[in-house]
């Protein structure tokens, strides 16, 4: 797949402190990518690198083939970049606002003004295109943004926690939007956020991004393979209380020890009637072929596997 | 923008206007004049210079015809409508070197830490444009919102002493008017540039503003009587040869000089009345031969040469602090 954004070896320091540490990326054109990460983990710093605002102390950054720190001007025309909490002319109306924004890119008053009306009108800001911007809500300044980040015709998005502050529905109806014109137009976007369950509903992949580094990047499910290699499966099962054997207590003990030698097996906990086994991979059936062979009875059996709560609880509380 | 939305519904066809594709750079100049022009704290202190001046205007008018009547010499008549007042009210060129920071200061001190504050620099930043065209823009919308208020003055002075002299200025006069008026467009531009420096360094406008008065209140009282203090202590006494009391003289006049309001004086001073030979103390030595009479308008401004630059070359430094400090300074958005 051709690689739009590639990022190699990627260093950001202020003084001694390495707010991105040797970043490797690759994002793919079209694909819609979530940097997911904790407040402080350096998704901005990334994104102001990428779009020449910040001096990288070494690697290198290629946008659209072009390099930001010396190209930032190319790399601008070509990417479009929606800030944290973004703001607008207040005494401007939405329409006037992102008239300016077009004639900064070279188009001209009416070329602007006709491109503004389509774009207010694909994001559903129709009825409120003269009212000032500075009366717009939170949702509104937000669709705002991204018609104003659409105004240039640009081949990748830069979404930089674009659900903050906004209410889950008026989130799920962003996101959708972004994702439609990803889709149609052919955009990569690039999210980031921290609101892991909402962006990953919408991201082709997703890069966990902690304290400067990236810590594992690709699908959902390849995910908690990366982080949680040995023990990303997780199997509960309670055992039937009403079962009394003269000798449970060894039999628990023999069951427990066939169980841990089950291949891929990592951990084994027997607590009362409760058993919780991690593994790499499923050994379901297995645990089920032991304990009812062992003459225990099984009386519930269920397979969880590590989402993205546990990486939330793992890496993001700090 | 208002204008054009109703010459398109009344009708009228598009003209090559709004089809121009203008360069960014102007693009923001407009936007930053017509902000200018649509709040309210500019349109008050226009409001304020303009009565002002015109009441100095009128000060000056009331006993125009006495002292045009009363002195034979006639000459530079509209030249003293600038400097003349009756008393009760300062003359007009003093309002201007009064009110002048005031208006550099108002329109330059939020310039740049209100768009970091408001959340719309990283958006404009984010633009395929230099950096420094924002701040560009901002000071070339300044420098001609108050050239355009300072010419209008200038004008209007003009025009009334026209209605009541009867009779147009002479060459020399109207010069002078226009370069004295040139020279206050460039004295408000060293405050202007002061304060947007002060904008790019502060983050909270307040501390701009106040920063940006403090500076003009410095220069307007306490360095006058820092200096006196100092200089007094090196005060030759009644019996001290010349040479002594010269360089005393020179000495205070030097240390005068790195004020911006008093390079303008001068500088106004030798432009608006002709009479002037000089702005330092001067040795009978140097007068000696001189032809008493009324200089030229070239020769005038050979005299504070030196002054001229001086204030262009505090301008250019404040220009060159702001520009160092916003290019290499890394934009993050206000969340």
């Amino acid at each position: 797949m051709e690689h739009i954004i590639e990022i190699e070896g990627l260093t950001r320091k202020y003084d001694d402190f390495f707010a991105v540490d040797h970043l490797d990326l690759k994002i793919g054109k079209g694909e819609v990518f979530g940097l997911l990460g904790p407040n402080g983990a350096g998704k901005s710093t990334t994104i102001l690198m990428m779009l020449g605002l910040t001096e990288p102390t070494s690697g290198n950054v290629r946008v659209c083939g072009l390099d930001p720190v010396h190209q930032p001007i190319e790399v601008k025309r070509k990417v479009g970049y929606l800030p944290e909490d973004v703001g607008f002319y207040d005494d401007l109306s939405g329409l006037e606002n992102l008239t300016y924004t077009g004639q900064l890119n070279g188009l001209s008053r009416m070329e602007a003004e006709e491109k503004a009306l389509g774009l207010l009108a694909r994001v559903g800001l129709k009825e409120e295109k003269d009212k000032k911007a500075g009366k717009y809500s939170r949702g509104m300044r937000q669709r705002l943004g991204v018609a104003d980040v659409l105004m240039k015709n640009p081949e990748v998005i830069i979404l930089d926690e674009p659900t903050l502050g906004i209410d889950p529905t008026g989130v799920k109806a962003f996101l959708q939007l972004i994702t439609d014109l990803s889709r149609k137009e052919g955009i990569t976007v690039l999210f980031s956020s921290h609101h892991l369950y909402q962006v990953q509903q919408v991201c082709d992949r997703v890069g966990i991004f902690v304290s400067g580094r990236l810590l594992a990047c690709g699908g959902i499910d390849s995910l908690s393979e990366q982080l949680f290699a040995d023990e990303s499966f997780m199997i509960e099962g309670v055992l039937d209380a009403g079962v009394r054997t003269s000798s449970l207590k060894e039999d628990l003990k023999k069951t427990k020890r066939q169980l841990q030698d089950i291949p891929g097996v990592a951990e084994v906990r027997i607590e009362e009637h409760r058993f919780m086994i991690s593994s790499s991979k499923n050994v379901a059936p297995e645990v089920a072929a032991i304990i009812v062979g062992g003459g225990l009875h099984l009386n519930s059996l269920s397979n969880r596997e590590y989402g993205l709560d546990e990486i939330y609880t793992r890496y993001f509380q700090e | 923008m208002k204008i054009f939305k109703n010459a398109k519904k009344n009708g009228i066809a598009d003209d090559a206007f709004v089809h121009q594709k203008l360069s960014p750079f102007w693009v923001m100049v407009r936007k930053e004049i017509a902000d200018h022009f649509h709040s309210w704290r500019s349109l008050i202190l226009f409001g304020i210079i303009l009565l002002t001046t015109v009441g100095a205007l009128y000060a000056s008018l009331i006993d125009a015809r006495e002292v045009f009547s009363a002195k034979s010499d006639g000459s530079f008549f509209f030249l003293k409508l600038f400097t003349q007042s009756d008393g009760t009210l300062p003359s007009f060129f003093v309002f201007i070197s009064f009110l002048g920071p005031l208006l550099g200061i108002s329109l330059g001190f939020d310039a740049v830490n209100s768009e970091q504050n408001r959340g719309t620099l990283s958006r404009i930043l984010a633009q395929p444009v230099p950096r420094d065209y924002l701040l560009n823009a901002k000071f070339v919308a300044g420098v001609l919102v108050v050239a355009l208020m300072f010419f209008s003055l200038s004008f209007l002075v003009i025009g009334a002493g026209l209605f009541v002299l009867g009779h147009p200025p002479t060459a020399e006069e109207f010069m002078r008017i226009i370069v004295y008026t040139l020279f206050s467009v460039v004295y408000v531009a060293f405050w202007l540039n002061l304060s947007v420096f002060f904008s790019v360094k502060f983050r909270q406008p307040a501390t701009s503003a106040l920063s940006g008065i403090a500076v003009w209140l410095f220069f307007t009282i306490f360095y006058p009587m820092i200096v006196n203090l100092i200089t007094k202590g090196f005060e030759p006494s009644k019996f001290a040869p010349p040479q002594m009391v010269y360089f005393y003289q020179k000495i205070k006049f030097a240390l005068v000089q790195v004020m911006p309001n008093e390079l303008f004086s001068e500088v106004t001073s030798a432009l608006l009345v002709p009479t002037v030979r000089s702005v330092g103390p001067l040795t009978t030595e140097q007068v000696s031969g001189a032809i008493p009479g009324d200089l030229p308008l070239g020769q005038s401004l050979m005299v504070v040469w030196p002054q001229i630059t001086g204030l262009l070359a505090l301008t250019l430094l404040c220009f060159l602090f702001a520009y160092l400090v916003f290019m290499r300074r890394e934009i993050r958005s206000r969340g």
